[in-house]
């Protein structure tokens, strides 16, 4: 399936296949594609139900621009029904009984969710070698992984199995698996879309979004997934903007701005050659590059492995198996219940963090740690701001590296978290970024990553977009990939 | 003024006040009490994974309308914060509360004592925090239950500076915040059902000291009665172990009503680090000059400022005007006979009179209000909102007492045949032929009757035996049924045994 | 920043996370070197500079009172490890 959502609306609409038909076609991928581990469930009859509702609505028109696109969500959004596991033990039973308002907006578009997708247990890690299912290889190379925390997301979209999927990013999780794997990934302004239903991880870092194959495609899920949502306190109360009919402008007289500091000794060679072509090109579609400064930058990995898992801390204490998910059995006292449960439930990355950001959060360390790391993060959204009074996106390479070899960094958390350099600056800002296919090294895609003033999506999707008009390397698939 | 010789008590009180939303401080799952357990949940009250606090605006509404009773700063800024500890109760792992940033601070409120002096307390903050579900330990052999319907529940917590001296002054300060939150419709006052809790910081020191002494917590301690005992025994219990040698040990107690003692709470942590952050999910809470000039258009006059106008203006005296003013539908109440009462002295409510004016109806109003109102209410088990004799009905019952249609007393049957439903005062007399009798040759005639009936008595009388005055106004009033004016009735009488 | 045994037991403590004694010494030295990485903000000129909690300049918008969920008592209480009588337990607590 390596046609763009528009095109399938195309044929759609054209009769020329139907909603059952595709989601026929991805539900065999798939299968087909097991090796990968990209699903944690695959929800067959679910999916048929819903291409047989869409194709009822396509019989009407005018149908939503997703009626019919099979594609699938993160597990880490509350499907109603449909076991929803975050990649942990501990909700390796849960049932949620509602549905996250990512998951109605996309429903109520008519598109179809083939299942749920595999990811780092809780969203925390860059590899999605954190899953309590097992990793997920990258499509590119089966011995590599495919990024994380969305790593089953990217590697369906990559593999050609759906158009699209929904994924989270919270300090790089949508970005950098999408630059691992060869397509797009926009993480949205924070408070864009809503996080209702999205399981917590750092409430003032997550984001939710989608990967595809093109910017084109991205414009149109983001349309469907964006907009206020009064269930959510930090939702943004503000109109959404026009992404599709913004993707035409011309690039002429765009700033780009270039962060040496996004370009430092971390980063591959050829990553870096490959993300200074794609540069060049943007200077042949009109664009002019300014170099620009972001002098905390190498401050955002502290702050951000210090406000990360404190806020998780807080947001995963509610695991304790009590109400639901897991609970260590027949347990000697409420003690034991508390300490084995989350013991038995959690994976070590993610007691890690939670040890560290109790720690962060308590007597004595308050202020040196997570207060400080505030503060810190105010001077990065401020050297931003700065930066974005000359020019009108920001660019450098999403990772330092292209995609690493399974248990090439886990064993040690902090070459793990070395890999976000590039990325969680973005999500203490709060603001929006792209990564887009920009070129290979090592046979390997590269990721450009665009950065945007807060509320500017529609400016990131048309940069991107109009890169991907004049450019293929979001076209390239994997070998065997149709 | 201590009780105590060389030691002093400091008391500070947590006022934990249930304000009465419909629905929680977080969630719009209902508030209302006595469901099965369980029911009064969404997901969010339960903790799901993925569910965000969306915050009640009526709960805000409500903790500003309380900042102004009291005089207090209301915070254009403040913040939401989350108390980090595990607990059955308390779904997230976490309370979301006020820290740093409360939403009222510094606040005050006078206090009137039993030995009739006033103190003014000072509030230091009230914040709004949500409540957590209930741990049923009898239930079940070896569990504990919980029901989550009270998780969410939104709490106004008022802390009071420790400038209380003594368990009566924590007591009466305790009953003026608690008169206080029922006035403003803040919050129902229900101790039964949890609705106010309280609990007390207490500790000791010598008299000259300026310092604090250890304080231990009395948690939840949930009538007027156990609060001042608990205290007593708790300032006892600490002056008997300092002048031991022992050190007092800060830690949380609970009172024991069964043996009149307090006693360290068992499982509890006693430093709990609580982890204290700005709470992510939710943006800062801003209240504007609008907001508080909206909550302050709709304020009643206060319980303290009425009692005086009764004292002042209507001339009642304090006791009355304290008892009226205890409970703001009383007051209001006692007002609306007041003003719908015919005839010459009608005052309007709300009107200041000059100072030392007395309103010839207000005590009739107020005996009857505290009286017989008040009584009949007691025994039906019933608030006042759900009087049998409404208001207008009561003033047209005394408005013929004050005609002299009938008379004080027997205007207490017909009271009570008006609350069992047989009709206003009119009607009853009306139907029960009740007007007094003030017609003399009616009177004459039940006089003459009575005298010729009781010859020994008339001697006995006429030689001297003046306390059978009593006698015959007894016996006539005996032959009229009750309904003889008592005044003409005494004057006749006199002429008639001379 | 090097951390020990024993302040890797309260930590847990305070997150309810079981820990055999001999995974302290190693976890301690795995956080220790996380928090090294925390301890490069100590470089950071933060002089008059205010936290930063929510990235955006946002106030908190309030719903009005409304009881708007509905009685799901059975669907939740089935989600639970161990439910009985309408209540969840837990191993009993003493007060």
């Amino acid at each position: 399936m390596s046609l763009s959502i528009t095109q399938l609306a195309q044929a759609l609409r054209e009769r020329k296949t139907s909603a059952t038909e595709l989601t026929r076609q991805a539900l065999a991928a798939a299968k087909n594609r097991a090796d990968l581990n990209a699903l944690i469930t695959l929800d067959e009859t679910g999916a048929l139900a819903a291409a047989e509702r869409a194709d009822t609505a396509l019989k009407k028109s005018p149908a939503s621009a997703l009626a019919g696109i099979p594609f699938a969500h993160k597990d880490i959004f509350c499907t109603n029904g449909l076991r929803t596991t975050c990649a942990s033990r501990m909700l390796d039973n849960f049932v949620p009984p509602y549905d996250a308002t990512v998951v109605d907006k996309l429903a109520a578009a008519q598109a179809v969710a083939i299942g749920k997708a595999n990811m780092d247990e809780f969203a925390m890690g860059s590899s999605n070698e954190n899953s309590f299912y097992g990793p997920v290889k990258n499509p590119w190379d089966t011995a590599r992984v495919p990024g994380g925390s969305s790593g089953g997301s990217a590697a369906l979209v990559a593999a050609g199995i759906v158009p699209f999927a929904t994924g989270t990013d919270t300090g790089g999780s949508i970005r950098q698996p999408a630059a691992f794997c060869g397509i797009t990934g926009l993480k949205p302004t924070y408070g864009r879309v809503s996080r209702f239903g999205m399981i917590a991880f750092a409430s003032s870092l997550d984001t939710a979004s989608v990967l595809a194959r093109s910017a084109e495609d991205c414009a149109q899920v983001l349309a469907a997934m964006a907009g206020h949502d009064g269930r959510d306190a930090t939702s943004a109360d503000r109109a959404v903007d026009d992404y599709l009919a913004a993707l035409a402008k011309p690039l002429q007289g765009l700033r780009i701005g270039v962060a040496r500091e996004y370009f430092g000794a971390g980063i591959d060679a050829g990553v870096g050659a490959a993300v200074q072509a794609a540069l060049k090109q943007y200077e042949k579609l009109g664009a002019t590059l300014v170099d620009v400064s972001l002098p905390n930058a190498a401050l955002a990995i502290p702050a951000y492995y210090v406000i990360a898992p404190a806020e998780a801390s807080s947001n995963l204490a509610r695991y304790d198996g009590v109400r639901y998910g897991y609970a260590a059995k027949e347990p000697k006292s409420l003690e034991d219940l508390y300490t084995r449960t989350r013991a038995e439930g959690f994976g070590a990355e993610v007691k890690r963090r939670i040890l560290v950001g109790t720690y962060a959060l308590s007597a004595g360390y308050y202020d040196a740690y997570y207060l400080r790391a505030q503060r810190v993060r105010r001077l990065i959204a401020n050297d931003f701001a700065e930066a974005f009074k000359t020019v009108d996106l920001i660019a450098g390479p999403t990772t330092p590296t292209v995609a690493f070899k399974l248990g090439e960094k886990n064993s040690d958390p902090l070459a793990m978290y070395a890999e976000d350099v590039n990325t969680v600056a973005v999500n203490l800002a709060g603001l929006p970024a792209i990564s887009l296919p920009a070129g290979f090294s090592e046979k390997l895609p590269v990721g450009l990553q665009l950065i945007a003033p807060a509320f500017e999506e529609a400016r990131l999707l048309n940069a991107a977009h109009q890169f991907q008009l004049a450019s293929d390397w979001h076209a390239h698939k994997p070998e065997g990939v149709a | 003024m201590s009780n105590y010789g060389a030691w002093q008590p400091v008391i500070g009180l947590e006022i934990h006040a249930q304000l009465s939303t419909q629905s929680k401080l977080f969630s719009g799952a209902s508030t209302a009490y006595g469901a099965e357990p369980n029911t009064h949940t969404g997901p969010v009250d339960i903790a799901l994974p993925g569910t965000l606090p969306v915050p009640n605006r009526a709960a805000l509404d409500k903790a500003i309308r309380f900042g102004l009773a009291i005089d207090a700063r209301i915070a254009s800024h403040s913040v939401f914060a989350r108390k980090n500890y595990f607990y059955p109760d308390l779904p997230k792992g976490y309370q979301i509360s006020q820290y740093e940033l409360p939403v009222v601070a510094e606040g005050k409120l006078a206090v009137r004592l039993d030995d009739g002096r006033t103190i003014e307390v000072a509030i230091e903050r009230a914040h709004l925090e949500e409540d957590a579900g209930k741990s049923l330990h009898e239930e079940f052999h070896g569990a504990t239950g919980i029901d989550l319907n009270r998780a969410g529940t939104p709490l106004l917590e008022i802390v009071s500076k420790p400038v209380l001296y003594s368990a009566a002054e924590a007591v009466a300060y305790m009953r003026t915040v608690h008169t206080l939150v029922r006035w403003l419709g803040v919050c129902d006052g229900n101790m039964q059902e949890g609705s106010f809790r309280c609990d007390a910081n207490v500790s000791v020191r010598p008299v000259s000291s300026e310092k604090l002494g250890t304080r231990t917590e009395i948690k939840n301690v949930n009538s007027f009665r156990f609060v001042e005992k608990a205290i007593e025994y708790e300032i006892e219990r600490q002056i008997r172990a300092l002048e031991n040698g022992e050190k007092i040990v800060q830690e949380t107690r609970l009172y024991d009503p069964a043996r009149h003692q307090t006693r360290p709470m068992r499982g509890k942590e006693d430093a709990n680090d609580y982890r204290y952050f700005p709470d992510p999910d939710l943006p800062p809470l801003a209240v504007t000059a609008d907001d508080i000039a909206a909550v302050r258009a709709t304020m009643p006059e206060l319980p303290e400022a009425r009692r005086t106008r009764y004292i002042d203006a209507l001339g009642l005296p304090d006791i009355d005007a304290a008892q009226l003013c205890a409970d703001r539908a009383t007051a209001d109440y006692f007002e609306a006979v007041l003003a719908t009462l015919p005839g010459e002295a009608k005052l309007a409510a709300e009107t200041l009179n000059t100072q030392g004016a007395v309103h010839p109806d207000a005590k009739l109003v107020a005996n009857w209000t505290l009286g017989e109102v008040s009584a009949a209410l007691n025994e039906a088990a019933l608030p006042i909102e759900e009087s049998r004799v409404l208001a207008p009905a009561l003033a047209q019952l005394l408005a013929r007492v004050r005609e002299g249609v009938i008379s004080g007393k027997i205007a207490k049957d017909v009271f009570a045949a008006m609350w069992a439903g047989e009709g206003d005062a009119d009607a009853v007399i009306e139907k029960r032929g009740l007007k007094q009798i003030s017609d003399s040759g009616a009177l004459a005639a039940a006089i003459d009757a009575v005298l010729a009936e009781y010859p020994t008595q008339l001697a006995d009388f006429r030689g001297g035996n003046e306390k059978l005055l009593q006698f015959f106004v007894g016996q006539v009033m005996k032959r009229t049924r009750g309904q003889a004016n008592p005044q003409q009735l005494n004057a006749l009488l006199r002429e008639k045994l001379k | 920043m090097s951390i020990d045994a024993a302040t890797v037991r309260h930590i847990a403590r305070l997150a309810r996370l079981a820990v055999g004694e001999n995974e302290l010494a190693p976890i301690a030295g795995e956080l220790s070197r996380v928090l090294d990485l925390a301890d490069q903000l100590g470089a950071a000129q933060i002089d008059g500079v205010a936290p930063l909690a929510h990235p955006h300049e946002q106030t908190l918008a309030w719903r009005p009172d409304a009881v708007t969920e509905p009685d799901l008592a059975d669907a939740f209480l089935a989600l639970a490890p161990d439910a009985r009588g309408g209540l969840y337990l837990v191993p009993k607590v003493l007060e």
